[in-house]
């Protein structure tokens, strides 16, 4: 059931402004302002769901849908526009500072507001959807074109070409013609075909040819004085900018150098197309706006970049795992561990906790598809949903082919192969639904690339985690997930405690297994210098890391010389 | 902090001939063994009192010796070390030269470790404080779980086990608690070493490389007359150290860390013909597990039960 929706009319600059309220009024007030050529509706989905915990209004800017229509050019001026909105908050929220969101044409008026003299009284937080201050894109401009690098020719043609309509918006008659003659009834298969947005009922609204027409008045009044002369227009309002990565009207790099305006920014990242973000993308950009106010309400301060991030480790009980956890906490991010071993786990918690925010350890079994798609849900439900999935856990297993049972092949890949499916499969239905994009790393091995006849079923399993994780990065680049193949080398940590081996006695194995640690000891690289690598890997999404030296000499002789390698694979390694 | 030598490698010669010696002190000679300890703590902790933000780690040592002096203290079996920050945990060190204090100040919420070894008539202590200024969560839980490594080290030599195994066994620990063994930085990875009733006549104060002229002319003697045995008085993790604990007094000084923290204590360990005890159980560590006021030790990290379902443990 759909709480009431509550109309209400506010008079601003002499015209009725329609104006609609949900939610408890005395929760924080979020004010929602819509662009071109949309009405309030545009925001049904945000606001029922901003609406559990705020007091959500919106309202028809003037010109459009339910509001009244100026009766010249000078009537849609930005500074008319920002004072319908200080109007607007002051009806629905006089003593409390309003929080604010807004998209596109909402979105530039809304920066009018944002940066007029003591806006901070009235404007709690801004959320930014798609649409720049016309002031800031001024001095964009004229930075780029007194200084004609080749990065800034290219920013500057890319965004003229992504601005055609604008100047089409200019031209006498033409505009509205194409409105009224067709592209208002082909509106909705537009938004289809080019935005991925899922045709409904209620949008467009009614009114879309009316408001198009009308709302081009936007552009007249305001592109030209204003890019002309931009204004120097800082605030001390903390701002959240959503950036669309399929964003067909405003390029990425259009928020470059914001932080001058703006030095209270949060940037956040949404894997989706200017109007898929509200209407497909809903629930996110309701999530962002919330965690944006509720931080901003208890006076939290702007977190830096990696901070904040949840990060799920598998294994992460002890070696790399562990290493990779406490890497993630240092870094900031709230971590969650997993591990068959829960005591483990909960130490790795314990740590990560005392060098980051509260970190949460869980005992799964990553070869349990059913216990990891429950570990996913759980994740999602008490933490959100992961930035970072971490598939490190792994066991070590040495014997020929022959030697080896059918037994040992299936736990052997039931846990390298199988874990990393299930972990992919789970957190990754759970990051591209999300479309905030995010990134996987699988813990592979140089044994992937590196055959050995001492190594079969660990290896094969670690080759199949290496191809899966080739054949996973090309499908999520489309969600804007990346995806990471780690190889170690060989790593000083417990591994070798816990590796089995073939047609070997108990005595024989834990003998093996002490000299295989003396071994890797002996090496003596730590996992803390993996985990950096996976940090680094996450940060600049490189999809294949060899860490240790001989990791990396192997990869290459790999390519330059196979046959070597094939060779080699003969010899006896146990 | 153990004498800054390199473990010998002695030959492992045949358990008929390594007879052990007897234990060599007397009750009384224990009493000033344990006296030497209290004074050597009773020192560290005035320091502790004294020091705040600003000092160097020169000046703490300086204070540390001064305070020593004053209470009697003729002799230093080596010069007292004072480590701040994350020179606590040794990181960055590469010559033995950087255990020397230095001009490092203390800043508020930063670890520090004090270590002194005190000589009162020829009785011998070595002792190692850990303290923080102000708040620090990671200090509070290693030194919580410091009492951990006073257990098990003792379980183990109770039961006889060869000193490297013992070290083994402390490694194995170490790494389950997600922490790093930082004694291993020590000259000789050594994590005690033995400790005798100094008798030689070299002068008194004087020092080469830190420590006391007499600690080393000691400290050669034993280390011939014990290599002669297949044992070695420094008690690390290779094969010298592949014996039953040898009778007499121990200073073990297991050095425990995570991230830029670094905390230890350091203390006489008696080892009998058959049985082995801490010279002294009222130490400041030991009073900061047993009043309560530490965050109880993270216990050895065990296998879980196998659970069917899915838990949320935090
Ligand atoms: N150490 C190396 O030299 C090395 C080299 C190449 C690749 N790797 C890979 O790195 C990963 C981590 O290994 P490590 O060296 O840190 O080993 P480790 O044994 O120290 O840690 C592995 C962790 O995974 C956990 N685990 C094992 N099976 C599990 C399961 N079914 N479900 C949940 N948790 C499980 C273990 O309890 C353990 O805590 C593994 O995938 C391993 O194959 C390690």
């Amino acid at each position: 059931m759909t709480p009431p929706v509550r109309r209400r009319t506010v008079h601003s600059g002499g015209l009725p402004l329609a104006v609609f309220e949900q939610g408890d009024p005395a929760a924080p007030t979020v004010l929602l302002v819509h662009g071109y050529p949309d009405t309030h509706a545009v925001w049904d989905d945000i606001a029922a769901d901003l609406a559990r915990d705020h007091h959500v209004v919106r309202y028809d800017v003037r010109g459009a849908g339910e509001s009244g229509v100026p009766a010249d050019r000078a009537g849609y001026r930005l500074e008319q526009l920002a004072e319908d909105l200080f109007a607007v908050a002051d009806a629905v929220s006089p003593d409390r500072p309003v929080h604010l969101l807004a998209h596109d044409w909402g979105s530039i008026q809304s920066w009018e507001a944002v940066t007029a003299p003591g806006a901070e009284h009235r404007i709690a937080s801004y959320t930014t959807v798609s649409g720049p201050s016309l002031d800031h894109m001024g001095h964009w401009l004229r930075h780029r074109l007194r200084r004609p690098t080749p990065r800034h020719l290219r920013q500057l043609l890319h965004q003229g070409a992504h601005s055609w309509y604008i100047t089409a918006f200019h031209l006498p008659f033409l505009a509205p013609a194409v409105w009224r003659l067709g592209l208002a009834r082909a509106w909705p298969r537009v938004l289809r075909d080019l935005e991925h947005v899922t045709p409904r009922a209620d949008h467009p609204q009614r009114s879309l040819r009316r408001d198009a027409v009308r709302g081009i008045e936007l552009y007249r009044a305001n592109f030209r004085p204003t890019l002309g002369s931009p204004r120097e227009r800082p605030t001390e309002v903390p701002v959240q900018l959503i950036t669309l990565t399929r964003d067909r009207y405003v390029g990425t790099y259009l928020s470059e150098g914001l932080e001058r305006w703006v030095p209270n920014l949060t940037r956040r990242t949404l894997h989706a197309g200017h109007w898929s973000a509200l209407l497909e993308k809903g629930a996110t950009v309701a999530g962002m706006v919330r965690e944006f106010t509720a931080r901003i309400d208890k006076g939290g301060a702007q977190p830096a970049e990696g901070e904040g991030r949840l990060v799920v480790v598998t294994g992460g009980g002890s070696g790399i795992g562990r290493a990779t956890a406490l890497a993630f906490a240092e870094d900031g991010a709230r971590v969650v561990v997993c591990d068959l071993d829960l005591a483990a786990a909960e130490r790795t918690a314990e740590l990560a906790s005392l060098i980051g925010p509260q970190a949460h350890a869980y005992r799964v079994d990553v070869s349990d598809g059913a216990a990891m798609d429950a570990f996913a849900q759980t994740v999602a439900a008490e933490h959100g949903v992961p930035d970072v999935m971490v598939n490190n856990a792994g066991i070590g297993h040495s014997g020929t082919f022959l030697q080896t049972t059918e037994k040992e092949w299936q736990r052997v890949l039931d846990v390298n192969l199988w874990g990393v499916i299930h972990g992919c499969r789970a957190f990754g239905t759970l990051m591209a639904d999300s479309g905030q994009g995010g990134h996987i790393v699988n813990v592979s091995s140089a044994a992937a690339y590196l055959p050995s006849k001492a190594l079969t079923a660990y290896a094969t399993s670690k080759a199949a985690v290496f191809m899966l994780s080739d054949c996973l990065r090309a499908e999520f680049v489309g969600h804007g997930i990346g995806v990471s193949t780690i190889c170690p080398g060989i790593v000083n940590t417990n591994i070798t405690r816990t590796s089995t081996f073939s047609a070997t006695t108990a005595v024989e194995q834990s003998a093996k297994q002490a000299r295989a640690a003396k071994l890797y000891a002996r090496r003596g690289f730590p996992p803390e210098k993996v985990a950096t690598a996976i940090l680094t890997a996450v940060r600049t999404g490189k999809p294949v890391v060899p860490v240790t030296p001989e990791a990396k000499a192997a990869r290459l002789l790999s390519r330059l010389s196979p046959g070597l390698l094939r060779l080699a694979a003969r010899l006896n390694v146990t | 902090m153990p004498p800054l030598a390199k473990a010998t490698h002695a030959t492992p010669a045949s358990p008929a001939s390594s007879a052990f010696p007897a234990f060599p002190y007397t009750e009384h000679d224990l009493a000033r063994f344990r006296a030497t300890q209290q004074l050597a703590y009773d020192c560290a902790e005035q320091v502790a009192a004294w020091i705040e933000p600003g000092v160097t780690e020169r000046q703490a040592t300086a204070e540390l010796r001064r305070r020593l002096v004053a209470a009697g203290v003729q002799d230093f079996f080596h010069v007292p070390f004072a480590w701040f920050g994350d020179r606590t945990a040794f990181r960055h060190f590469h010559t033995p030269l950087q255990f020397f204090a230095g001009n490092r100040r203390l800043e508020e919420g930063m670890p520090y470790v004090l270590d002194c070894a005190p000589i009162v008539d020829g009785y011998t202590a070595d002792i190692g404080y850990g303290g923080k200024v102000g708040e620090n969560r990671v200090w509070d839980r290693l030194a919580a779980d410091l009492k951990v490594y006073r257990e098990l080290i003792l379980t183990e030599v109770r039961a006889r086990r060869p000193l490297n195994e013992v070290y083994a066994a402390v490694d194995a620990q170490i790494a389950a608690h997600g922490y790093d063994n930082r004694h291993q930085v020590y000259p000789g990875r050594v994590i005690g070493h033995q400790v005798t009733r100094t008798t030689v006549r070299g002068p008194a104060g004087v020092n080469v490389f830190g420590f006391g002229v007499r600690t080393l002319q000691t400290l050669g003697r034993e280390l011939i007359s014990e290599r002669l045995h297949g044992r070695s008085p420094l008690w690390a993790d290779g094969r010298s150290s592949r014996h039953a604990p040898t009778p007499g007094l121990w200073a073990v000084e297991p050095h425990i860390g995570f991230r830029g923290v670094g905390i230890k204590f350091e203390e006489l360990l008696v080892v009998t013909e058959d049985d082995a005890y801490w010279l002294d159980d009222d130490l400041p560590h030991v009073r900061r597990w047993t009043t309560g006021s530490a965050t109880a030790p993270a216990t050895a990290s065990t296998a879980a039960e196998p659970t069917d379902t899915l838990e949320a443990t935090r």
